[in-house]
């Protein structure tokens, strides 16, 4: 008998960011992605393993229908997952959502406030919208 | 003109070492050795972006990784340049067994405890290597 093919997670790869507060954004929305708005359907991969990690981990992009997460319009995490493992269904650019929604960028990269909490929902939300979007899509 | 040190943490978006290596690069840049001590992301290496390339080339580099993948040591000798030390965040937490980070990204008292621990650390490592420079 044959069975359905069902798409069970999606895979959601961060930029590294470590010089920009837009990157920690991006890191700490990923994480409530991850951990609590869907944590059942997603897996991460650390960016920079395309290049120092194994064939397994370049076809992270090819194995999993994939969301790409950029602090900031270099779309680091985009180009280097198109150039080295697959094309991401969606890319996410943080500085651009948080532009369109009228939200203010954190003021700090290494800690983020009780003001902030607010751009790391909206931003998570947006991602978490495009893992059900894929989902529901296959 | 004075070389600066330029010090890059890993990704680490599925381990507390990541954040750790982070945090630890944070705490030397702002408040161990302002001026001194530089950061750039990772990733823009990944896309040749000539900024970061120039940065990391005319300087000289330490690197910091959570795991033994040891990402960010092999992406910058990826663009041609040897770093001058390499750190791993698991050697800090191997000799203090006793502190455990809480989670990822919420390192509790005892992660910030292992991330002071490491900053330690790579200041020393920044002397060494300012002594060497003068």
């Amino acid at each position: 008998m044959l069975q359905e093919f069902k798409q069970e997670k999606v895979g959601i790869i961060p930029c590294n960011g470590e010089d920009l507060c837009e990157g920690t954004l991006t890191r700490f929305a990923c994480r409530k992605v991850l951990d609590t708005l869907r944590p059942h359907e997603t897996v991460t991969i650390c960016l920079p393993l395309f290049i120092a990690g194994d064939a397994g981990e370049r076809n992270f992009a090819k194995t999993f229908p994939t969301i790409t997460v950029d602090g900031c319009a270099k779309r680091c995490s985009q180009v280097t997952t198109e150039k080295l493992s697959g094309k991401p269904r969606y890319a996410v650019v943080v500085s651009e959502l948080l532009k369109e929604r009228g939200m203010e960028a954190p003021s700090s990269k290494r800690t983020l406030t009780r003001k902030d909490q607010a751009a790391i929902d909206l931003v998570a939300e947006d991602i978490a919208g495009k893992v059900d979007e894929i989902l529901r899509k296959g | 003109m004075k070389k600066k040190i330029v010090v890059i943490p890993c990704s680490g978006i599925g381990k507390s070492f990541g954040e750790m290596g982070r945090q630890a690069v944070y705490e030397v840049i702002e408040d161990l050795r302002p001026g001194d001590v530089t950061t750039t992301c990772l990733a823009r290496l990944m896309i040749d972006d000539p900024e970061a390339k120039a940065l990391i080339e005319d300087n000289r580099v330490i690197t910091v990784d959570g795991c033994a993948k040891d990402c960010a040591r092999k992406n910058v000798e990826f663009t041609g340049k040897s770093v001058d030390r390499a750190l791993r965040v698991i050697e800090v937490f191997k000799e203090n067994r006793d502190l455990k980070p809480l989670g990822i990204l919420n390192l509790g008292e005892d992660g910030f405890k292992l991330v002071h621990i490491l900053a330690q650390k790579l200041n020393e490592e920044i002397a060494g290597l300012m002594r060497k420079e003068s």
